[in-house]
């Protein structure tokens, strides 16, 4: 199965009016010694019935959310994915488009990107969001390298420890390119001094922990450091803004807001900033402006930052973005609505609590952070006299995924709104069975 | 031509038409009740709601049906535009990164309970390895620019390994305006060097440039005016000569599947973008994907992590042993990978190598067709791309490659990527791909000839078009001047 629509009767008389005899000379420019002699040695090609046929038995060999209940999170989230979403993402007007570079055609995906610019930045109370970052990490990575354009000569960019590991792995990956050095601390209090560039601070941690941010902002502040919050977008619908405790730039793992798992990719980097930073920001950015007609539109704008205008001196080398995630993101925004989102949010958090509650009461769990405040994800160790790497083996067995592990003991429990008491029952008995 | 439609003009956001008490989707009430913010978090609770719209389903789904009509996409007609490769989306691939097998996964459940996803990712690092002519492959990046960057920290580490630590990276003024920016991100100087007037390396200009200094020379092969550089095999020589890597820009790779490999000619490195060759689609600017391929070499160094296969048959994670780290969380856009695979599946070796050969016939097709009716930068076989310049109906009309785009709109055309490349004055640049019909390409034509009569005979209709658009020419100027990003609410509380 291909996709071409020339016949075969078409194809000579294309050929004829090029003036070639054969197709090869078309690529007489390729030398003879590098040309392929063989086939690639990928197979042939197949009909649709049996790629479909194929790629249900590799899916199949997967076990997915249907049958394995899941409580795993770290920034992925199996929540529900109300139908409307995937049905407007379906719509080809919007999904087989480019880039809106033509805006008189592009109106949909500028106005849905700019509705999601909006959502964006009421979920972080700042002033500008831009039309989306790859994920969390490379969001975080772009603040980073932000900040030091903001700061002028600086460049040491600092993080709480507690930071999702993979997006503090990513962050070291780039500073090795020598554009920022970067230092992860429990305590940042004391590494603070005026070559600080930014303080990235996870909003709640990798554990689920929401601590007490605004002294660390503050001392950010003081030495003349950018405060950048990592957030969760839906919990920040039950959380003060980021602009409230005084951040300058919010970023975060938005593929929660409207987007399947995935595998965790793609996902949404949400990017936002307040407006004194904003002409460093990366990324595209959606305005609003008229036509020659007077008429309200939107237009790509503040280009002169982006890679294609500015090359080397660019703010970012981001070209393609996450836009089809965004717009799920803005879909999933409106269908909630402010109160919808608090819903999901409240769902997950007492759900969540209700299961830590009843886990610890099994006598099996210690709490790792009995003082912490949480939202919808925490952390507990296992403390039964069985293996834990039995316990979990056996857990996934009985159809359940209880979560991220963290070194030998620990289990890092999300549960979102999708979750079932039934499921939350399932999970103690299973615990329990190992009492 | 018809004045705005009224069907398809603007519309207010749903943040505007937002009314208070309206609703769309709740969560069942009993899972809600006997909780509260200020009780979780304390000071940390939200005390002013954020003000996200108020809207009922119907509302949403005609908004989003409004908008969508004012968009054009590959769908919608024909959409030439030059180094993006806007090929038909196969709706197979779609219907398969659906699966609930794919699509509910978590990339934190064991490899034990993933090896369908392991097994595709580990198949298509193959496929892609062969496709390439490289034996290293990372699925990791999760666009164009983002392999770019991945390739150049992957050289970073190899030349320090060597103890070899090199300051600039060279690059021809044709490039992508990622390529330059990329080489910033990765810590590297730019250098740019002139094109000979033909569009290709100027061989002597290079080896000048070149010195122990150099990390690396990043090369669009075939190149962004859509010819294959013929001096190819002593352009990665020469650069192998003073110890440095020699990077393909995998934008163009549409034109050479199947029929020569980057690695086979000399490349060390090569990013794909399978959201052009791989049909997998462009989603209004992404999600796209930009797996790295490299040299055994450089395969030590990739991010991490890449799937293996054990003796048993069975797929692990693992991190290459000298690995950069990682460029991103978890393991590349997976989704995309889904789509490209079945792509790959669907075409096979055969169909491979019959899209890059109709994707090049269809271009000098139209190249001979639009080229008795606007010149063609350089005139001879061209890849899967060619370049018009509208120089001299500038000079003579006053007619430029703007307003022909623009006018293209009202024939149903997307018009095709302009000013780009920068060396070529008022530039077009056309890439039809190997999924439009003759017919399609014919009525292009017939467009350009009509357009290019319409600017001798009314050359203010151009300068005014499009006509027939949701909206007319935007004021990107106030835009920029004095940026409106985002509803501005008047707060009723």
């Amino acid at each position: 199965m291909n996709y071409i629509p020339v016949t075969a009767d078409e194809r000579e008389r294309m050929l004829e009016r090029i003036g070639v005899s054969a197709v090869d000379e078309l690529f007489s420019d390729i030398p003879k010694s590098a040309r392929l002699s063989h086939a690639l040695a990928i197979g042939a090609g197949h009909e649709e019935l049996e790629v479909q046929t194929l790629l249900a038995r590799i899916a199949a060999n997967n076990r997915c959310s249907d049958d394995l209940i899941c409580f795993a999170g770290g920034g992925i989230y199996d929540r529900y994915l109300p139908a409307l979403v995937d049905n407007i993402l379906q719509r080809p007007e919007f999904f087989t488009a480019y880039t809106p570079y033509q805006p008189e055609v592009s109106q949909g995906t500028l106005q849905a990107i700019f509705e999601f610019q909006t959502g964006i930045c009421e979920l972080t109370g700042l002033d500008v969001a831009n039309a989306s970052m790859y994920d969390g990490a490379t969001a975080l990575v772009e603040a980073a390298l932000m900040a030091c354009r903001v700061t002028k000569n600086r460049s040491r960019v600092l993080a709480v420890a507690g930071l999702h590991p993979e997006k503090i792995e990513t962050i070291q990956t780039y500073s090795a390119a020598g554009n920022f050095s970067f230092e992860t601390a429990a305590e940042i209090g004391p590494l603070l001094d005026e070559t600080v560039a930014a303080v990235l601070i996870p909003y709640p941690d990798y554990h689920g922990i929401i601590a007490d941010v605004s002294p660390l902002i503050e001392a950010a502040h003081q030495v003349g450091a950018l405060a950048v919050l990592d957030c969760d977008p839906v919990l920040l619908s039950l959380l003060k803004s980021p602009a409230e405790l005084g951040a300058d730039i919010a970023t975060g793992e938005a593929q929660s807001l409207g987007n399947p798992m995935s595998l965790g990719g793609p996902g949404l980097g949400m990017f936002a900033c307040s407006e004194k930073v904003m002409r460093q920001i990366p990324g595209r950015l959606v305005g609003k402006t008229v036509d020659s007609q007077g008429n309200d539109a939107y237009v790509l704008t503040l280009a002169t930052r982006e890679q294609h205008i500015r090359r080397e001196k660019a703010t970012s080398n981001i070209c393609s973005n996450h836009a089809l995630n965004a717009l799920a993101a803005g879909v999933y925004m409106a269908a909630l609505g402010p109160e919808g989102l608090r819903e999901v949010a409240l769902s997950s958090c007492a759900k969540a609590h209700r299961l830590h509650d009843e886990l610890i009461g099994t006598g099996l769990f210690r709490d790792r952070y009995p003082q912490a405040r949480y939202g919808y994800e925490f952390i507990v160790d296992w403390s039964g006299s069985e293996s834990f790497d039995a316990v979990y083996h056996d857990l996934l067995e009985a159809g359940i995924l209880p979560g991220i592990r963290v070194g030998e003991r620990g289990l890092l429990i999300a549960v979102t709104e999708k979750r079932s008491e039934a499921e939350l029952g399932r999970f103690l008995e299973e615990v329990h069975a190992h009492g | 031509m018809a004045e705005t439609n009224a069907y398809r003009g603007p519309r207010p956001t749903l943040y505007e038409t937002s009314r208070p008490g309206a609703r769309c989707l709740r969560c069942p009430p009993a899972s809600v009740e006997g909780i509260d913010a200020v009780e979780l978090f304390g000071p940390y609770a939200r005390t002013t709601p954020a003000a996200l719209p108020e809207v009922s389903e119907i509302e949403i789904m005609r908004h989003y049906a409004h908008l969508a009509a004012m968009n054009f996409g590959v769908d919608t007609g024909s959409y030439p535009l030059g180094s993006c490769t806007m090929k038909y989306n196969p709706r197979i691939n779609e219907w398969a990164a659906r699966l609930s097998g794919f699509a509910n996964i978590h990339p934190a459940q064991p490899d034990s309970t993933l090896q369908g996803a392991l097994a595709l990712i580990h198949e298509l690092q193959k496929d892609l390895s062969e496709i390439a002519g490289l034996p290293g492959v990372s699925l990791q990046p999760a666009a164009g620019a983002h392999g770019e960057y991945t390739a150049l920290m992957v050289f970073r580490a190899a030349l320090k390994a060597r103890g070899d630590a090199r300051r600039k990276v060279i690059i021809p003024d044709t490039a992508h305006g990622t390529n330059p920016a990329s080489v910033i991100m990765a810590g590297y100087e730019v250098v740019t060097i002139p094109s000979t007037t033909e569009g290709l390396v100027d061989l002597e200009a290079l080896k000048e440039a070149l010195d122990s200094d150099t990390a690396a020379f990043m090369l669009t092969n075939p190149n962004t005016v859509g010819i294959f550089d013929p001096q190819i095999l002593e352009i990665t020589a020469a650069v192998h000569e003073v110890g440095a890597f020699a990077y393909c820009d995998g934008a163009n790779l549409n034109a050479i599947l199947g029929i020569t490999r980057p690695g086979d000619l000399g490349f060390d490195a090569l990013h794909i973008n399978l959201h052009k060759t791989f049909s997998s689609p462009h989603g209004g600017g992404g999600p796209g994907a930009g797996p790295l391929c490299v040299s055994a070499e450089l395969a030590p160094y990739l991010p991490g992590p890449v799937v293996a296969c054990d003796e048993e048959g069975v797929f692990h994670r693992v991190t290459p042993e000298k690995s950069i780290g990682r460029v991103r969380t978890y393991l590349g856009n997976f989704g995309v990978l889904v789509r490209a695979y079945a792509y790959i599946r669907s075409n096979g070796a055969e169909g491979l190598r019959a899209v890059a050969e109709q994707a090049v016939i269809s271009a000098n097709y139209l190249r001979v067709t639009l080229g008795e009716i606007l010149p063609v930068a350089y005139d001879r076989h061209c890849m899967h791309e060619f370049v018009l310049s509208a120089a001299r109906l500038k000079s003579e009309e006053g007619v430029t490659a703007l307003d022909i785009a623009k006018r293209l709109l009202d024939y149903g055309f997307h018009p095709p990527t302009i000013y780009f490349p920068l060396i070529v004055a008022e530039a077009l640049m056309i890439e039809p791909t190997e999924t439009e019909p003759v017919a399609v390409l014919d009525a292009l034509a017939e467009a350009f000839s009509n357009i290019v009569e319409e600017a001798k005979t009314d050359p203010d209709l151009l300068r005014q078009a499009p006509l027939s658009t949701p909206v007319r020419r935007l004021d990107e100027v106030s835009a920029a001047r004095s940026p409106h990003l985002r509803v501005i609410q008047t707060f009723c509380s």
